[in-house]
């Protein structure tokens, strides 16, 4: 005997929450809505919430979650309209991108062109143009999605997320951001003030290329790639992968391999096929395990050419 | 006086009155209606696909504040509306009461002062449920041991509910028989959604002093469905107002009546204020009329290069209730046009049904009854008879086409092909394309390891719905009418039974009468959708429209300009045998500039009118057409498949229509390119799909996907006229031939950059996973 509440979540997250309740909404559950104008009034928001908050930025993943009523927070806190979140600027040769930096915000950017070009090529490919104009980087990053775009793009440069809670403020590596599917190392009372790149090296490129079934659908595979060159062989490279594993995934053995090696044909397709080794691709609506894993290694044999011939010119 | 070009009758491009209200947000759909006292209904859905419902608990929810009342299935069943008749002659719950049958199938409704309230209420109704096994295809479905679903029916023993067919049997296997090649292809039309943008919804409002139930609907039909609401609820029809303001598409999926319209007039009448209903997108997706679902085989038989013979086999999945929208003395719809463009002497077309727990409904999406999944299945299967037979397969369809001399000509299946010019439309589409230099380029391109393909699809729709003496929809003949009212001051108001939900009536409508009367446009106001203040009609879908209501608009014009001869007779003195009709005047045989205008002689119709004639220049026809009517067309489309990731991208799409004559040339082009845009979406990425355990996957637009102006191809467009010699216009309809036609266009692309390596088929829609997968298992994979 099964009730509506007891038939189990499983699959898709609009059918799991359908099957739990006999019903989707478009009507979000009450909540209440804070628009903080310094952070450390959000955190005190925050902290009194606790896990019951949820930052709001440009609200294009949590506002769907909540017409659905797959969340329900009871407290919502806009951090819109602090001053000092929305700087897109290099210092001391690395990127820093603010809380408030929407995705056009990159795609307009002539910053992330040239040795930034993972994230130059990354912005455009978010979503559609209607998410691209409100959504913003860090909530991309914080909402941890596994196919989300930013993570991958950001771990193949190396990156740090910069979170603000009632403690101070601690730089993240990355890497040690993501723990699962829409799980982070963020306590409930932080707030994520920036994300910092890692020096993308003085002759570099990168770009990133991303399966989708339409614009607006999350990545069937994305392959990040960034490449930079040293005294004509490959001094450091970075590549991760999108929507083939629990989190965004880092092909560590395809990178290593490439680290000093001469930037030719050989190199490229056995990097390729550790890349497509690292995926760990499920079957689903958007293709076969066996399928993704050779768009990874295509991908990452096309993403390499393009950012290594960025990196030379 | 107004001369021709002011006048803008047939062929003028005119721009649509109707946006001038939609893009300026101005138009009134259901959700813009507000009354006073309204209440927000909101319905509970099944989260399982086949359960008994042992009990539904509704205590917490009627004690949440705001609540006004909780409705179920027990208490439709008090008022005998649990149940309610289907447009194919089957029953489908209203609210369940016994069991669930699909998932999202409709169980208890929540009324309440909001719909913020009423959705919160939704989570507090306890439902427990005994789970059975779900049936998730018609193959298992009518396997003997597969669990029953309609145990409601009394003598229903399985899940099979119907056998029919069409055509000849004998004459069929005979031609299969002495065929010297029968090229065979098995392929699935999955299940696709029309998803209007607007979703569907209501306000009923049941006056509880008067009586009088206005309804305010999402529908194609508000006249038939008026009658069955007085059929189904027993209130008397002149008590109910059906009023269908500005639709937001249709696309078929606003043909039925779906249980939201019903829960929420009842809820009107048994609490004595308006109820407003409104569908989410979930709800739309899940529950609505759905599309297609067809497992279809089909055989041709060949001798000498020509067709012989056609065999079909189709298995339909019709989900938990036959509900499919169609004229009652077909089954399968028309899908016995099936023989297409060609000269096809034997055809046989057998087709049974099943239940499944899946949703009901299996609308016309954008076709006109399953005429889609004919000219698919014809289109594929020709094409794949010329690989078979290693010919070029235009030249195929060249040689079998039906000739222009042939017309009218008789198919097999018994359809009257009224007229058409095949081999032209064809050549029009090859010289737009540059059909050879493109087999060319293909040779080449294939030499550096590219794969280009060219596909061709040539379809024959069969629109305009009736005659009434062959089609109906729930018994109505299928006939339209068109109300014509000539105010004294020349101006003038059409009245019509169909209703726009998106094709630019007010426009198109106010043309013929400014054709046939020469009364400008903008001096035509076009009212549709208020039963109470419109003639009887069936509405608008099957491309009818234009075909039915269009041949009304002409008809009352011409018996108004008879009585405008009289009129005009008296005012210039002369007997009305000298006058002579040109576009917006009469005037003396012999001396043109002894002339009335119409407009004179509307307002001498009121104040100066000869002895012994009625006063008032107005009337209504009902006209019941003499035929279908037979749109057709060429389309090719030319894609290059990427071997490493398997997507396919559209280089060029040409499509030559032959609609007859075209009143408004933009709006149907216009119409063509909406429809090739569904039958890319239809193609490349609509997919409605179940897993084992009947949940439905497609249940927003993040898993049903609609294409974007990114992903629609560029199209090039041509045009025939051939006039359909029946219409009063000659005028064919052409809302759904694109999307009719142009699925099969697609595809047979993709299928011909990989037939050389002995590909034939991948089933819709066509994603660049199926696609890659089939590369890899012929080699052609990077």
């Amino acid at each position: 005997m099964v009730t509506n509440d007891t038939i189990g979540p499983r699959g898709r997250r609009s059918n799991r929450r359908f099957r739990e309740r006999g019903g989707v909404s478009v009507y979000p559950a009450t909540f209440e809505y804070f628009a903080p104008t310094s952070v450390d009034e959000a955190l005190d928001t925050l902290e009194r919430f606790g896990d019951e908050a949820k930052v709001l930025a440009g609200g294009q993943s949590l506002i769907p979650l909540m017409k659905l009523r797959i969340a329900a927070p009871s407290a919502l806190v806009d951090i819109g309209r602090i001053d000092g979140l929305d700087a897109l600027e290099e210092r001391d040769g690395r990127l820093e991108i603010g809380a408030l930096v929407t995705h056009a915000d990159c795609e307009k950017s002539d910053l992330l062109r040239g040795r930034y070009g993972v994230l130059g090529a990354t912005a455009p490919l978010v979503s559609d143009p209607i998410v691209r104009n409100r959504g913003t980087v860090c909530g991309s990053v914080a909402h941890a999605d596994p196919q989300g775009d930013w993570g991958s793009a950001l771990l193949a440069l190396g990156a740090e997320v910069v979170a603000q809670g009632p403690d101070g403020e601690r730089a993240i590596p990355l890497e040690d951001f993501c723990s699962g599917p829409f799980m982070t190392a963020l306590e409930p009372a932080e707030i994520v003030t920036s994300i910092r790149t890692a020096d993308p090296g003085p002759r570099a490129g990168g770009t990133y290329l991303k399966l989708e079934r339409k614009v607006g659908d999350f990545a069937t595979v994305g392959v990040a790639v960034h490449v930079s060159l040293d005294n004509g062989t490959i001094g450091r490279a970075g590549i991760a992968l999108t929507g083939v594993g629990p989190t965004n995934v880092k092909a560590t053995a395809a990178e290593d391999a490439l680290a000093g090696a001469a930037p030719d044909d050989d190199a490229i397709a056995e990097a390729a096929r550790l890349a497509a080794e690292a995926a760990q691709p499920l079957d689903d609506v958007r293709g076969s395990a066996e399928y993704k894993r050779n768009v990874v290694r295509v991908y990452t044999e096309r993403g390499l050419r393009t950012a290594i011939a960025a990196a030379q010119s | 006086m107004a001369v021709a070009h002011e006048i803008r009758g047939l062929g003028h491009s005119v721009r649509r009155k109707e946006d001038a209200r939609f893009i300026r947000g101005k138009g009134n759909y259901v959700e813009d209606i507000s009354l006073p006292g309204m209440l927000h209904l909101e319905l509970l859905r099944s989260p399982v696909a086949h359960a008994r419902i042992v009990s539904i608990d509704t205590s917490r929810a009627e004690a949440l504040p705001g609540v006004v009342a909780v409705v179920t299935g027990e208490l439709m069943a008090q008022h005998s509306l649990a149940w309610m008749p289907t447009l194919s002659g089957d029953t489908q719950a209203v609210l369940a009461t016994d069991k669930v049958r699909f998932q999202g199938q409709e169980i208890a409704a929540v009324v309440a002062e909001s719909a913020y309230i009423a959705k919160d209420a939704l989570e507090l109704i306890d439902v427990e449920y005994d789970l059975l096994p779900a049936v998730t295809s018609p193959q298992q479905a009518l396997e003997p041991a597969a669990p029953l679903i309609r145990d409601d029916k009394e003598g229903q023993e399985s899940n099979h509910i119907y056998d029919w067919e069409a055509g000849d049997k004998e004459a069929t296997e005979k031609a299969l028989a002495e065929a010297d090649k029968i090229v065979e292809l098995e392929t699935f039309y999955p299940r696709c959604h029309p998803a209007p943008l607007e979703c569907c919804g209501c306000v009923a409002d049941v006056n509880p002093a008067t009586g009088k139930a206005t309804i305010y609907m999402t529908s194609q039909a508000p006249h038939a469905h008026r009658t069955l609401f007085a059929l189904v609820a027993g209130l008397p029809e002149h008590q109910i107002r059906i009023v269908s303001p500005d639709i937001g598409g249709g696309f078929g999926n606003k043909v039925p009546i779906y249980p939201g319209y019903v829960v929420a007039t009842a809820a009107s009448l048994l609490i004595g204020r308006p109820v407003k209903w409104i569908e989410d997108r979930t709800g739309n997706l899940i529950s609505t009329g759905f599309a297609r679902d067809y497992h279809m085989k089909g055989e041709l038989a060949l001798k000498d290069g020509k067709m012989t013979g056609l065999r079909v086999n189709l298995l339909s999945d019709n989900g938990a209730f036959f509900a499919d929208a169609q004229p009652t003395k077909f089954k399968a719809g028309l899908f016995h046009i099936v023989t297409g463009s060609y000269d096809i002497p034997a055809a046989h077309v057998v087709t049974k049904g099943a239940y499944t727990n899946k949703a009901p409904g299996g609308v016309a999406y954008r076709c006109s009854f399953r005429v889609t999944e004919a000219s698919y299945l014809i289109e594929r299967l020709v094409q794949t008879a010329a690989y078979e037979l290693g010919v070029d397969p235009v030249e195929l369809r060249m040689k079998n086409f039906v000739q222009p001399e042939q017309m009218p000509y008789e198919s097999a299946t018994g359809f009257l092909y009224d007229s058409g010019d095949y081999p032209a439309a064809m050549n029009l589409a090859l010289e737009k394309l540059g059909y050879d230099e493109l087999r060319s380029e293909q040779a080449a391109a294939r030499e550096e390891g590219r794969l280009l393909g060219i596909g061709v699809a040539f379809f024959t729709e069969v629109v305009g719905a009736g005659h009434g003496k062959e089609y109906d929809i729930a018994g109505l003949r299928m006939f339209d009418s068109a109300e014509l009212r000539v105010h004294p001051t020349g101006k003038a108001i059409l009245k019509l039974g169909v209703r726009s939900q998106g094709q630019g009536h007010e426009t198109t409508f106010g043309q013929i009468i400014a054709h046939e009367l020469g009364i400008p446009y903008e001096d035509v106001e076009v009212q549709e959708g208020d039963t109470d203040n419109t003639p009887y009609g069936l509405g608008t879908y099957a491309s009818r429209s234009t075909p039915v209501a269009g041949a009304a608009a002409s008809m009352i014009s011409r018996e108004l300009r008879e009585k405008a001869r009289k009129i005009a007779g008296h005012l210039l003195e002369v007997s009305e045998d000298d006058l002579e009709w040109e576009t917006g005047r009469f005037f003396v045989k012999g001396s043109p500039d002894r002339a009335v205008t119409i407009q004179d002689i509307a307002f001498a119709a009121y104040t100066n009118l000869p002895d012994g004639l009625q006063a008032g220049l107005e009337g209504v026809h009902y006209y019941d057409p003499p035929n279908m009517t037979f749109p057709y067309g060429a389309y090719a489309v030319v894609v290059e498949i990427d071997r490493g990731t398997g997507e396919w991208r559209v280089q060029r799409m040409v499509a030559v229509d032959d609609c007859g004559v075209r009143i408004n040339p933009m709006i149907v082009e216009g119409q063509i390119m909406g429809g090739l845009t569904e039958g890319y979406g239809i193609a490349a990425m609509e997919l409605i799909t179940f897993d084992d355990d009947g949940n439905c996957i497609g249940s927003t637009f993040m898993d049903y996907l609609l294409p974007t102006a990114w992903e629609t191809p560029v199209f090039e467009l041509g045009e025939t006229s051939v006039p359909s010699p029946h219409h009063p216009l000659g005028a064919k309809g052409v809302g759904e031939s694109a999307t009719v036609g142009s699925p099969a266009a697609y595809v047979n692309a993709v299928i011909d950059a990989l037939a050389h390596a002995g590909v034939r088929n991948i089933d819709m829609p066509v994603t660049s996973d199926k696609v890659w997968h089939a590369l890899a298992e012929v080699g052609l994979a990077e």
